[in-house]
């Protein structure tokens, strides 16, 4: 073969193999390691966190959320609430389809809303209770009526209650639309293997796909955190959510990797049996200055340094600190021993006296409530750990069969979502039986009130009763830590733990 | 030999039913209830409710298990509380995955204890004999989970040699599956080792103290000839009658194995579904669990008879 | 399991016992692997046994400074995630692990042995039913039923001990009844039978003491199961529960911080190594010095 020839053809072969491999680099599958394995995939039955991050991907919502919990549009693209508060009209995006075709509309969303609160198992009923019927008033435009004012309501659509399923699967499959979900998102369901993986496609005719650079995304439940962190320093994965805090240094160490974090909407704490059953009568139950004794016990900074490595915020609100309906007139408070044991002699304990509390048997509430258990006992506090199956300690706690219980609340984007259940009289997780009547007015009325400003003055006047009483003992807020490969671009953390992948590219 | 077989098929029936009895009881008796941890976090009252209907479990327990006895023996055993999914699909799904683990640990098993037991009968008594045996009793102290902790810190973060979890089929990729599965087999396996090892040595060791092999010897044939092609394969019954019996040995072992490497099999799945309360997968894993164990039993004691006719097995 | 491996059932010698005696330990004792047995559990047993004398910190003493500390002079095996002093909590954690080993054990011969006794000797329908619930609990994996024992029972170590226990109990079922079997066929019951010894004499002056021998071997070999599965049932987080130390518990803790504090899981892990070879090699050792055949 002459010289010429032997060229040419290396030549063609090379710009064959640039353009391949050109191509290739522009299909990149995502691959995201979760905590745990998602349960039912039909957002009104779903009940687990990464659940949620699934649903990120699949499912569209009405209104979605900015970093700073700014209600914004998603599948709808405006909305009006009537001047009484008895209703609220919804513009609908046009163009959208679901996966399978069927278009989406305002009969979409009436289909939605009512599957949402009469299907048996839907979980979602209590979020949906105060829309008392929906009106079509157009192929994109439609009505809903309240019963009642109801400032919760955007903020549930922003989440599961405001999820579109395919009307045609959800009516096909029924309960069982879990095991193949049909919604309208970025990617589409492929298949499930419990506890080994969940494969979405990108769905081409995604309303937004310029936005989503990935041809598919994989989520793979990974308990083990150091696990995790060795799949995604191996290449194995892209990106994982919940890194554990004490990984930090080695993660931020790791040049090809990157930290990004949020503080999330929940809080952690210890939960106080007021008044729930026979259990309730006991000197914790009856008498607020026992609790504030134990929280003024409790260094919640150094909690936060030796437990997580100063990687989450330490908290003494239902809201972190971050948050705009945080009560800055009440900050975290320093630990103050003398005034623990003043207030447990006030209350006739000046030997202090024993606590009993559960705890769920995982690494982190045990590693808390330990070193809890060692700050209390210098106030003379002497704690006692019951530890149990979370199975176990639910089902206790319910029913009353507890003195106090470590346990916290994953947050909502309203804050009468981290307040209600837990702290009005007949709350539906108001475990500690705790009733007092002005609190039920405070959280009533700021269910309802129409402006920013009204709202943040009632709930800064719950959070100062809460502190008061103390039910809840508020210790710490989870920090959503994510790590991803460096040629991860464009991800944006947000406070509720999801990850969006809208504007997310990959770069070789 | 068929009357044989028929009458151990006879006496396992009771036995199964036994185990049905005792695993569905078991079950019940489990303090939390499953209903509040799926209800999820808010806890409606009204979903409870459905559910409980749904799931017949407000019925009293002993029609609850005929319902689920007649549905077993009809091949439905239930559905997940947790994703829906039916018990049987979700058992379909995971038996491949542990019985791959359960195929490469017992080849490595059998690749490491098989030679170290013949090797340590051939040389009793000698250094070579005392030391398998202890590395062999190693292996079986060895505490599984642990092993398989500094096996992932080792090969998988510090060397980055294979994943440290997952699982590919092998029909989609042949050698990223036996990637995934080469560190929980060879944990798995060197436990079964020691085991088998021991086995063989004892098999051998009463096999060479025969008329048959002294005969052997007299006539001048090789040790090594005398060994393997004589003595082995006298000592291959009580082998491979363990073998059978030890996959059930592995399904136990997979357990906590499964559950480091976070391979998707039984193991794990019956553990998540204990922690989750979600009876019908633990009661489904465990009957066809237990009545692989009976299967495999039969299986042995058929190979026992036919491999040794000579012996009458009571 | 892992334990060496189910016993045969020799046949055993009424008339040799008191030569026999001597004959066992001096075998026993030539028998090196055996002592090194005894020698690993002997240890451990002392240091269990010693844990409140020696001047070790408190197990449960917290020290927000010294987290996750390699180990050094003030703390010879470093410390843990909320500054714990490790050895201490290791030489505590010996309690718990040879408590746990040798209650379940005790738990399982108690129920066991009576049991297969029973079976073995009247045979009939007793022995047909206690065969078939026999082969009903060991069907079902033993790691499984103690999990699922344990979650029912509550997660701490009595109950892991329990559960252990319980799932362990078929062994010595299955071997008593077979022991008892073979000895119950032997002429010299048959004469005691004809001249009128009363049952219960019979099954406890002949019947058990001749049965015994593979039963302590088993026990012995069981011992070392027992252990392993409490660490087991710890590691998932049944077992002990923090702040008591267990070594299975503080595995589960380590697995989180294995590049952090690597000493965390490689303490544990040894001993609960050691203290179960100790134990194999210590029943292994027990059965070739009882068993006639081998000389």
């Amino acid at each position: 073969m002459d010289y010429l020839k032997r060229t040419t053809i290396c030549a063609v072969a090379s710009a064959i193999a640039l353009t391949a491999g050109a191509q290739a680099a522009l299909s990149k599958d995502l691959r995201i390691a979760l905590q745990s394995d998602a349960d039912v995939l039909d957002p009104d039955q779903s009940r687990t966190f990464v659940g949620r991050i699934v649903y990120a991907s699949l499912c569209d919502k009405l209104v979605d959320i900015t970093p700073d919990l700014e209600i914004i549009p998603q599948l709808a693209t405006s909305w009006e609430t009537a001047s009484d508060g008895m209703s609220v009209t919804f513009q609908l995006r046009e163009g959208v389809i679901f996966h399978d075709g069927t278009p989406f509309n305002a009969e979409a969303v009436a289909a939605n809303i009512e599957r949402s609160q009469t299907l048996d198992e839907s979980r979602r009923k209590s979020e949906l209770k105060s829309i008392t019927s929906t009106e079509v008033l157009g192929d994109y435009e439609i009505k809903m009526n309240l019963g009642g004012a109801d400032a919760t309501l955007l903020a549930q659509l922003a989440d599961r209650a405001g999820m579109m399923m395919s009307p045609t699967a959800a009516a096909e499959a029924g309960a069982d639309f879990g095991l193949n979900p049909v919604c309208s998102g970025p990617f589409s369901f492929t298949e499930r293997v419990a506890q080994d993986k969940i494969v979405l496609t990108r769905f081409a005719d995604y309303w937004n796909a310029d936005e989503i650079a990935f041809d598919s995304v994989t989520f793979l439940p990974i308990p083990d955190t150091t696990v995790r962190l060795a799949n995604l320093q191996s290449g194995d994965i892209d990106m994982l959510e919940r890194l554990a805090a004490t990984d930090l240094a080695q993660a931020e160490a790791d040049a090809d990797l990157v930290v990004q974090s949020a503080v999330s909407l929940g809080y952690q704490g210890i939960t106080f049996n007021i008044s729930n059953g026979a259990r309730g009568d006991n000197p914790w139950g009856n008498d607020k200055r026992l609790r504030q004794a134990l929280s003024h016990a409790i260094d919640r900074e150094a909690l936060n340094q030796v437990v997580f490595e100063g990687a989450f915020a330490p908290g003494n609100q239902a809201f972190p600190p971050t948050s705009p309906w945080y009560n800055q007139s009440l900050p975290v408070p320093p630990r103050d021993i003398e005034k623990a044991k003043t207030l447990l002699a006030e209350a006739g304990f000046p030997d202090g006296l024993e606590l009993e509390v559960q705890v769920p048997n995982s690494t982190e509430p045990l590693a808390v409530m330990q070193v809890v258990q060692a700050m209390a006992a210098e106030a003379g506090i002497q704690i006692k750990l019951t530890s149990k199956e979370f199975a176990t300690l639910l089902s206790d706690q319910s029913a009353g069969d507890y003195t106090a219980s470590q346990i916290g609340w994953s947050g909502r984007v309203d804050p009468d979502g981290n307040n209600h259940q837990f702290a009005t009289t007949d709350g539906g997780i108001n475990d500690s039986k705790f009733s007092d009547p002005k609190m039920d007015e405070v959280l009533n009325t700021a269910r309802v009130a129409p402006g920013i400003d009204e709202r943040k003055a009632l709930y800064d006047e719950a959070t100062a009763i809460m502190l008061d009483e103390l039910n809840r003992l508020f210790l710490y807020h989870v920090t959503w830590i994510w790590a991803h490969s460096a040629k991860l671009q464009g991800f944006t953390p947000y406070p509720d733990g999801m990850i969006r992948l809208e504007g997310v590219t990959w770069e070789e | 030999m068929l009357r044989f077989l028929l009458r151990r098929i006879f006496i396992a029936i009771p036995t199964i039913i036994l185990i049905s009895v005792f695993v569905f009881s078991l079950q019940q008796l489990l303090p939390g209830d499953p209903l509040l941890v799926l209800a999820g976090e808010e806890r409606d009252p009204e979903v409870l409710e459905a559910l409980r209907e749904k799931y017949r479990l407000n019925d009293p327990i002993p029609m609850q298990y005929f319902a689920w006895a007649s549905n077993a023996l009809q091949g439905d055993l239930g559905t997940s509380l947790r994703t829906n999914q039916p018990v049987t699909e979700l058992i379909l799904e995971k038996l491949p995955v542990t019985l791959q683990l359960a195929i490469m640990s017992m080849i490595f098993a059998m690749l490491i204890g098989i030679p170290a037991g013949i090797l340590s009968a051939a040389k009793k008594g000698t250094l070579v004999d005392y030391t398998a045996n202890v590395v062999a009793l190693s292996g079986l102290s060895v505490p599984n989970f642990w092993l398989g902790i500094m096996l992932i810190l080792l090969v998988s973060v510090k060397w980055q040699l294979l994943p440290a979890s997952g699982y590919t089929p092998p029909a989609e990729d042949f050698w990223q599956s036996i990637r995934t599965m080469l560190m929980p087999a060879f944990v798995l396996g060197t436990a079964l080792a020691a085991t088998l090892m021991r086995h063989t040595r004892s098999a051998m060791l009463s096999v060479l103290s025969t008329d048959y092999i002294r005969t052997a010897r007299a006539k001048g044939l090789r040790e090594r000839n005398v060994i393997m092609v004589h003595a082995f394969r006298n000592a291959l019954t009580p082998i491979v009658t363990l073998t059978a019996l030890l996959f059930g040995e592995l399904v136990a072992g997979a357990v906590l194995t499964e559950q480091i490497f976070t391979i998707p099999g039984f193991g794990k799945l019956v553990v998540d579904a204990v922690f989750n309360r979600d009876y019908a997968v633990v009661q489904g894993i465990v009957l066809v669990t237990a009545i692989g164990f009976i299967f495999m039993n039969l299986i042995a004691d058929a190979l026992y008879y036919i491999l040794n006719p000579r012996l009458k097995v009571a | 399991m892992a334990q060496a491996d189910l016993v045969d059932s020799p046949s055993p010698d009424p008339g040799a016992s008191v030569p026999r005696d001597n004959r066992v330990w001096r075998k026993f004792r030539s028998h090196r692997s055996a002592m090194a047995g005894a020698f690993l559990v002997g240890f451990f047993v002392i240091v269990a046994l010693a844990a409140p004398l020696l001047p070790i910190p408190d197990p449960a003493a917290t020290d927000w400074g010294a987290v996750r500390k390699a180990p050094s002079w003030a703390h010879w095996m470093g410390t843990d995630e909320i500054g714990r002093d490790v050895m201490s909590r290791m030489i505590w954690g010996a309690q718990a692990s040879l408590l746990a080993g040798v209650v379940s054990v005790g738990i399982a011969i108690g129920l066991g042995v009576p049991l297969g006794l029973v079976a073995g000797y009247f045979g009939g329908w007793i022995d047909a039913i206690v065969s078939r619930c026999t082969e009903a609990v060991l069907a079902a994996p033993f790691l499984i039923l103690a999990i699922a024992l344990a979650a029912f029972l509550g997660p701490s170590l009595t109950n892991a001990m329990i559960a252990i226990g319980i799932s362990a109990t078929p062994i010595f079922i299955r071997l008593t009844r077979g022991q008892v079997m073979n000895v119950a066929a032997e002429d010299y019951i048959e004469a005691a039978r004809s001249i009128g010894t009363p049952t219960h004499r019979i099954l406890g002056r002949y019947i058990l003491p001749n049965a015994l021998p593979p039963i302590l071997v088993q026990a012995t070999l069981t011992v070392a199961t027992a252990i392993i599965a409490e660490a087991s049932l710890s590691f998932l987080g049944l077992g002990q529960q923090p702040p008591a130390p267990s070594w299975g518990s503080m595995l589960n803790t380590a697995k989180n911080f294995l590049n952090q504090a690597p000493w965390m899981a490689m303490w544990p892990g040894v001993s609960i190594f050691l203290v179960v070879l100790g134990f194999n090699l210590l029943g292994d050792g027990l059965r070739d010095a009882l068993d006639p055949r081998e000389t």
